[in-house]
């Protein structure tokens, strides 16, 4: 029997057309974006001015705080602004915008030659924290800071999510099956940053390949284990995932350290490692490239900051049937209606759907059949949250109803016969509440 | 005969009780207040709408009572009649202040303003401000899904099926501010009501550079400041890209919008000046006699 | 560039659907409908009719003409609104008293509330309970069962085996004296013998609930927990006294209980949202149709057994939390 979280989940298509797709190398493109804040918290504080040289590698933005991270040029050429642009969804967002002129890398992106077990703690997480790295799940929290757990705490676990329940990314899965060594590599640094002995790669049961390989290179390492879970959506949910693996369950309202866990992506290890080993910021990535119609769909290793216009035209360009644009999965991605806009660091995916996917089902009042609230990993009752939104807007009785624990997974909406437009209405209950949480505790 | 008398007896036993008790607990816990503070909450119009600021009437009555004064303090629905009755209950001055009135500041209908991407998330102007700037270029205007015309207890605002855009009810409309709070892109504003209800006001507030704004929506602020140097009362300013007018300092005289290229000054209950440009002498219909205090 | 869509996520969707439910629950009755056509002759295929093409009439006119709506009886509710009001009703029923029925059931049971979704009672059984109290003669004359038969009315007439007990009960004799005239267990897992035209075979609606369970569309927890409740109370009055109180299978398999269990205590909008919620409306009705059944007036309690719970469930609501991730 696999391990898997108890409560709730669905299982939607997986639609994982990519799965068999090598990484391909995307070309630098002439010029790049660089959004200021790719990440949660301050954004970063632009270091460089219009008309300035950079080198690929270079860092052009630092970090606006504790939570936040320094911003690097992915490409080296002429700063041609620094000024906001429009982002996926249309708004003005500060960002650095630079044209492309050569190859050349910064003077410290050097590979190391010390050995992974030469390495002191803090030198570690001085590095991850150098070189920006954020959660490149798509939840873009600051590496640095989730491996500097609060005094007081102590993480006895690393949880690898090598899950990729998201429909459709193949991401990690490419980066586990090209990378192996070097994710362990990786994994054994972040280990030694956090000071534990354990680490448990998770890994959702239709990926056997990466779960062999995983196996594979992990036999002769001591502490690392490969973990094969079974394929249920949110399995890479942070809360569902430490369950699943060393089933603790993280308390309302608090962090995976407080059950002794810290989580991280492989997209995040990855990028652990080049940061540490090849002293080389988080300036690319792997990007999923997918839809039906597409004709080349596939994963490709890009600068941060290349235009997603560009990826879908590697991919073999804008279907004549789109009707969707989708940043990550098509359960909790944003859709975008500006295809200019940059690869940022947490881009896991872009996802097509064409016209006759896109639009949502007709509504219908709702049947009180309480399959959303069978589906809620989090044990909530969606419809009740989301009609105390719409209808009453009492934001006391949200927080008694845990309208905080929700993770935004979009397992109720998907499971809706009615096609009630449950999360939207509980994503926004959910700002209210926290923004009254937060002034009462700003109050005090 | 028994059986009757013992219920007779018992239930008025009971009904003794109960009433001992209910009179002991009225006693023990009787709050004292104020008498004064019902008396100004008998004034107030008993709406509860919360445009005044306070927790409903009742809140206003008792900050009333208790302030010293009654700057601050001011019942928009029931406006300076009734606060002129508090005023009067309480022995205290009266602080004049101009009617209100919340106007919307879009021109976006949909002919001056393209849709250019779908939105098919739940109708709630909210939700679609926390996805992106709305469906149109223009990511400032207003949105049209009517979160304005849902908090409104007045019914003051409707939406307009032809231009998408809501409408304020000058009669109906008290100024207690829920639509300005409702509203997620900021749109709503409260003005003075002008003399006679006659007002005008820039109606856009986008922050783009002209050219990009322009190309969003054919009425839209491009920042040109044409109305800035003809306004002769230093009432308009120019601000990232938007220009605006201080209802304190403007005197209705409509040049400005006479000068406006893209029709985003928008006159309420005033005709426009004629278009011959040589009429310098071309003074408002009722020359400000009223001029909005302050 | 043309318009491309906007919402936030997710940004699929599961094929479920109202409609798709509300079907499943349809071909979950076809087994019982079969039985009865069988053993009650084409009547019980005239009520079933009647009754659905007055349901849907109904809901149509009122959405259409009284609340000014977009009619929906596509979705399916209506029919099967219909069909469960027809199942629980005596084959031979006058065509009008059906109608009156489907008019109580859609517009007092339904409609009034705000139409599917918003509805506290089940609408089948408020027609069902209105038509047992108004009609009281037409709707306990229950033909025998004659094997399939096109005639409509003629038919014998006799009791269901809930009344015979009870009345025999009421006239002072033992259960062990009553026995031969009561039907015998491999009739009434068939269905052969008298009753309301859809809740006679038992076997039937079982198959029914087997599909409803393989398909997704209810879970276990309210039959089983009825179906567990009646058993365990009624065994332990029998255990008592078997002269007073029958044996707990003839209770299972006799009146609407399985019908109810199945059909009706298990729609969506009046029934609880947690689990743990449907256990305690289950052992509710369980314990309320026992409770009528040996102790009260009517020989049958399983209807207002069920709009009992149908009641309490917004109070069930309130207080029956699902178990939370932490």
């Amino acid at each position: 029997m696999l391990k898997s979280f108890k409560i709730g989940g669905v299982h939607p298509p997986e639609n994982k057309y990519t799965a068999g797709c090598a990484i391909q190398v995307l070309p630098t493109p002439d010029k790049v974006i660089i959004p200021l804040s790719q990440h949660i918290g301050a954004p970063a504080t632009a270091i460089v001015q219009k008309g300035d040289k950079v080198k690929a590698g270079q860092v052009i933005a630092t970090a606006g705080g504790f939570v936040s991270a320094n911003v690097h040029s992915s490409v080296s050429g002429t700063v041609l602004d620094v000024a906001p642009v429009k982002d996926a969804a249309g708004l003005l967002k500060p960002a650095i915008t630079i044209q492309v002129e050569g190859e050349e890398w910064a003077d410290e992106v050097v590979k190391t030659t010390k050995n992974i077990d030469e390495f002191e703690k803090e030198e570690i997480i001085k590095a991850i924290s150098d070189a920006g790295i954020v959660g490149m799940g798509g939840a873009t929290f600051p590496t640095h800071v989730k491996l500097s757990p609060p005094p007081g705490s102590k993480a006895e676990y690393l949880i690898i999510n090598g899950v990729e329940c998201e429909p459709y990314l193949t991401a990690d899965h490419r980066l586990m099956l090209e990378k192996t060594n070097e994710i362990i590599a990786g994994i054994k640094l972040v280990m030694k940053a956090i000071g534990v002995n354990k680490a448990i790669i998770g890994i959702e049961n239709n990926k056997p390949d990466a779960i062999a390989k995983m196996q594979a290179a992990t036999t002769t390492t001591m502490g690392i284990d490969v973990c094969p879970l079974k394929v249920r959506y949110p399995q890479g949910g942070e809360k569902q995932l430490i369950k699943a693996t060393i089933g603790r369950s993280v308390p309302s309202g608090a962090l995976p350290i407080a059950v002794g866990a810290v989580v991280q992506n492989i997209g995040t290890i990855y990028a652990v490692y080049e940061a540490v080993m090849l002293r080389k910021p988080l300036v690319e990535r792997v990007v999923t490239v997918t839809g039906e119609s597409l004709k080349n769909p596939g994963n490709f290793l890009c600068k941060v900051g290349t235009p997603i216009s560009k990826l879908i035209e590697a991919a073999g360009g804008l279907p004549e049937d789109t009707g969707k644009v989708i940043g990550g999965g098509p359960m909790m991605g944003r859709t975008m209606i500006n295809i200019d806009s940059p690869v940022m660091k947490g881009t896991s995916g872009v996802l097509i759907l064409p016209e006759s996917k896109s639009a949502r089902g007709e509504m219908h009042p709702c049947i009180k059949c309480a399959k959303c609230v069978s589906a809620c990993p989090m044990g909530l009752e969606p419809y009740l949250l989301a009609t105390i939104t719409e209808m009453t807007g009492d934001l006391e009785r949200l927080e008694k109803e845990k309208i905080m624990d929700c993770i935004e997974c979009g397992c109720c909406m998907y499971t809706c016969p009615a096609n009630r437009p449950l999360l939207d209405y509980i994503r926004l209950g959910k700002g209210r509440t926290g923004a009254m949480i937060r002034n009462r505790s700003q109050k005090k | 005969m028994n059986i009757l008398l013992i219920t007779i007896i018992s239930l008025c036993a009971i009904g003794v009780l109960s009433a001992i008790i209910l009179f002991l607990v009225a006693k023990k816990f009787k709050v004292e207040e104020d008498p004064r503070i019902d008396t100004v909450c008998e004034l107030l119009p008993g709406a509860n709408c919360g445009g005044c600021g306070f927790p409903g009437c009742r809140g206003l009555a008792e900050a009333a009572v208790k302030a010293d004064t009654l700057d601050g303090i001011m019942c928009p629905v029931g406006g300076a009649t009734v606060m002129e009755q508090i005023a009067a209950a309480l022995g205290r001055e009266v602080v004049a202040q101009a009617p209100k009135v919340a106007v919307v500041r879009c021109n976006g209908s949909c002919s001056n303003r393209p849709r250019t991407s779908k939105f098919d998330g739940a109708r709630s102007c909210a939700i679609m401000a926390s996805v992106y700037g709305g469906e149109t270029d223009c990511s400032y205007g207003c949105l049209g899904c009517g979160d304005c015309v849902s908090a409104c207890q007045f019914g003051a605002i409707a939406m307009n099926p032809e231009t998408g855009l809501p409408v304020v009810d000058d009669e109906k409309c008290v100024a207690c501010g829920a639509c300005v709070k409702a509203c997620p892109k900021m749109v709503i504003e409260l003005r003075n009501k002008g003399p006679k209800n006659r007002r005008l006001y820039v109606s856009c507030i986008n922050k783009d550079k002209g050219g990009i704004a322009r190309k969003a929506c054919s009425a839209a602020c491009i920042g040109c400041s044409k109305c800035v140097k003809e306004c002769a009362f230093d009432a308009i300013k120019v601000e990232n890209n938007v220009a605006y007018i201080d209802f304190n300092k403007c005197k209705l005289c409509r040049k400005c919008a006479a000068v406006c290229p893209t029709g985003a000054i928008k006159l309420v209950n005033l005709a426009p000046l004629p278009p011959t440009p040589p009429a310098p002498k071309a003074a408002p219909a009722q020359p400000a006699e009223k001029p909005a205090a302050n | 560039m043309k318009q491309l869509y906007v919402a936030p996520s997710p940004h699929v969707h599961g094929s479920d659907t109202v409609s798709k439910n509300m079907y499943g629950v349809l071909i979950a009755l076809i087994p019982a409908f079969i039985c009865s056509v069988i053993f009650f002759g084409v009547s019980s295929l005239i009520v079933t009719l009647t009754s659905v093409i007055a349901c849907v009439l109904f809901e149509y006119l009122i959405q259409k003409f009284l609340l000014k709506q977009k009619p929906s009886v596509c979705d399916g509710s209506a029919i099967l609104t219909g069909v469960l009001l027809a199942f629980n009703v005596p084959s031979n029923l006058p065509i009008w008293i059906i109608m009156i029925g489907a008019l109580v059931a859609i517009g007092i049971g339904k409609m009034t509330f705000g139409g599917l979704g918003s509805n506290i009672f089940n609408p089948a059984l408020v027609g069902r309970v209105f038509l047992l109290i108004s009609f009281p003669v037409q709707m306990t004359t229950w033909p025998k069962p004659m094997g399939f038969d096109t005639s409509y009315v003629d038919a014998e007439t006799g009791a269901t085996a809930l009344s015979i007990l009870k009345e025999g009960l009421m006239g002072g004799k033992s259960i062990s004296e009553l026995q031969a005239s009561l039907p015998q267990v491999n009739d009434m897992l068939l269905g052969n013998m008298g009753g309301s035209l859809g809740e006679v075979a038992a076997l039937a609606l079982i198959l029914g609930l087997v599909w409803m369970l393989i398909k997704r569309i209810i879970t276990w927890h309210i039959p089983v927990s009825i179906i567990a409740t009646v058993f365990i109370f009624s065994g332990i009055l029998y255990l008592c006294n078997p002269e007073q109180y029958i044996c707990p299978v003839f209770h299972l398999l006799s009146g609407g209980l399985l019908l109810g269990a199945i059909f009706m205590a298990t729609d969506y909008v009046t029934s609880p949202m947690t689990k743990k919620g449907m256990l305690i409306y289950g052992v509710g009705i369980g314990l309320l149709t026992v409770i009528i059944r040996d102790f009260g007036a009517f020989p049958e309690g399983m209807s207002f057994a069920i709009l009992i719970m149908n009641a309490v469930t917004p109070l069930i609501n309130r207080y029956c939390k699902p178990e939370r991730f932490a």
